[in-house]
């Protein structure tokens, strides 16, 4: 079943995951905040404004993307990509100003990317990539971004490597993140604030409320695995 | 970004290579010109022979000019369309464009004996040519574009590209099947390709189309930077998807057309220069790549035809053989050198 009647808002700079089982519609749920979709049904407000009444230019000074596509082009070195980031800024021929080219330093210096600005994007590990992705949508300067499942195909130090630097970021930046995931455990341990998608509804608040209330407990099928609330974690059933 | 003084080097020595490889182009022929007998001829300075003024002015200059117009013209468009398909197999000749052109001169050139009526109405004009020549190439763009949204797959798109190129070549074969000596003579001296048949009023439609593309290809770098990274991504840096699609859709027809229109199809150019380019450049950046691609299209065009003119000899070798030639190879070591194409 598809979530419907999706009603939720989020605030700034707080960490926001994002979770349901596989085909709920995460995915599409962040494509239609994004616009890369129109949206099925309703509406969606960003900052009390309807999405649809801005330009794409506008948009992209308050909404950037971390996607799971495959870059096209990995031949980009890791400074060429973070400074297309800054494109909704640049001049109409993409020229960087000295302004673009310290938010650019700044970005590279947040997700701790300095030693690794010359490299080609081919040349980097998952991890690195993803992080590099990461400080592409900070060099945008968007109050808010969205990243589509930031941690799948990392291993599990990067996996939580990532969402503690997006915590970080969030945190120092004043930006939100809104992050959909797997992770259900690491989230309930990093997140400010969780929306979790089930059976049709949509449950969102601090990971503790969304415990206290038995969210998790019902989020899948109990025959394999079971939450346990003392821990904030999955386990698996030994019978 | 990293040390622009270094790109800047780099584009003054092309800019130089270019001149002499120009200077050269026009000095070798079936009778070599000294430096000094070019430049009185075009200073209109004391000359040593007067015969090479006419020969310089009226042969020699406007072929090389068409050189370095379909040099320019081919390479950017091949950049254009491997950043649009986001395919570094990309190119006019290998997604069907030329065959699309060719297909437009057949029909116009062979039409008339099989079709009669409409076609013979025509005028047989370097207009009709180049116009038959943009709507063909055009037509097949629209229709791998139109593929490539549905297809994603890049190899299937390049298949795809090549089917058209069989299509359009068993349609020709049909046509010749059909056609007299006379039109068939004149179809086959179009696709060997030629520099050297320009008047000056082809010359300068010739010129004012390349430019008008590059002048659309520089009002799209900032997108095609975007489009790197995909449409996606490229859409939520606040790029006008549809906008910039379009120009360079039409940049590339225009470009890719009006150059086959007149010389002829051209293979490899626009597919090999983008990757040499890369080469040199070691950079992504379509500020830096649009006209260094330029640059050294307009070089590699030159020194073909300087081989194609075969210096000392009274014969002339078709331009097409030489590009096939010198390009095929070229894209063979890349391939064998990285393994993998990136761009």
């Amino acid at each position: 079943m598809i979530a419907e009647a999706i009603n939720f808002s989020i605030s700034k700079g707080k960490l926001v995951a994002l979770v349901g089982a596989n085909g709920i519609g995460k995915s599409t749920l962040l494509r239609t905040l994004a616009k890369i979709q129109q949206p099925l049904t309703g509406e969606v407000l960003l900052q009390n404004k309807s999405l649809h009444s801005y330009s794409n230019g506008d948009l992209a000074k308050e909404i950037g993307l971390v996607l799971t596509e495959q870059l096209p082009s990995k031949n980009l070195t890791v400074l060429e990509l973070i400074a297309l980031g800054r494109q909704p800024y640049t001049n109409w021929i993409g020229n960087l100003s000295k302004h673009d080219h310290t938010i650019i330093e700044s970005a590279l210096r947040k997700t701790n990317l300095q030693e690794l600005k010359h490299r080609k994007c081919y040349t980097l590990s998952d991890g690195q990539l993803q992080k590099v992705m990461i400080a592409r949508a900070l060099a945008q300067d968007t109050s808010m971004i969205i990243l589509d499942e930031p941690t799948t195909h990392l291993d599990m130090y990067h996996k939580a490597y990532v969402l503690n630097l997006l915590k970080k970021l969030a945190h120092d930046t004043k930006k939100t993140m809104l992050f959909s995931t797997h992770e259900i455990d690491l989230a309930i341990q990093l997140c400010d604030e969780m929306i979790v998608m089930h059976d049709g509804n949509v449950f969102s608040g601090t990971p503790c409320e969304l415990i206290e209330q038995g969210i998790f407990e019902a989020l899948f099928p109990n025959d394999l695995i079971t939450f346990d609330a003392t821990s904030g974690s999955f386990k698996v059933k030994n019978n | 970004m990293p040390n622009q003084s270094s790109y800047s080097i780099t584009f003054i020595v092309l800019s130089l290579l270019l001149i002499s490889c120009f200077l050269m182009n026009i000095s070798l022929g079936s009778v070599a010109i000294p430096l000094k007998g070019i430049f009185a001829a075009f200073t209109g300075g004391d000359i040593d022979k007067e015969t090479w003024r006419i020969t310089i002015l009226s042969i020699r200059l406007p072929k090389a000019i068409a050189a370095i117009l379909v040099g320019f013209g081919l390479s950017l468009s091949g950049l254009l369309m491997q950043t649009l398909f986001r395919n570094p197999l990309s190119g006019p000749f290998v997604l069907g464009l030329s065959s699309g052109a060719s297909l437009g001169v057949a029909l116009l050139i062979m039409g008339a004996s099989v079709f009669g009526g409409f076609f013979g109405t025509l005028l047989l004009s370097s207009y009709s040519l180049v116009i038959a020549a943009s709507i063909g190439s055009l037509l097949v763009l629209l229709t791998v574009m139109a593929v490539s949204f549905r297809v994603k797959d890049t190899m299937s798109i390049l298949i795809i590209g090549l089917m058209f190129g069989s299509i359009t070549g068993a349609i020709v074969s049909v046509l010749t099947y059909f056609s007299d000596a006379d039109e068939l003579k004149q179809f086959m001296m179009w696709t060997l390709g030629s520099l050297g048949n320009l008047n000056p009023e082809e010359l300068s439609i010739l010129a004012f189309l390349v430019v008008l593309g590059i002048g659309l290809s520089i009002w799209a770098i900032k997108s095609l930077d975007a489009f790197l990274l995909g449409e996606n991504y490229a859409r939520s840096l606040g790029v006008n998807i549809n906008k910039s699609r379009l120009i360079i859709i039409i940049a590339t027809s225009l470009m890719a057309g009006s150059c086959t229109a007149f010389v002829g199809p051209i293979a490899f150019i626009g597919l090999a220069v983008p990757h040499i380019t890369r080469l040199f450049f070691n950079t992504t950046n379509h500020r830096i790549l649009v006209p260094s691609v330029c640059l050294i299209g307009g070089i590699l065009m030159l020194i073909c035809d300087s081989i194609a003119q075969v210096p000392f000899h009274e014969i002339t070798l078709p331009i097409n053989a030489i590009t096939s030639i010198i390009g095929a190879p070229i894209v063979i070591w890349l391939l064998v050198r990285k393994r993998k194409m990136i761009f």
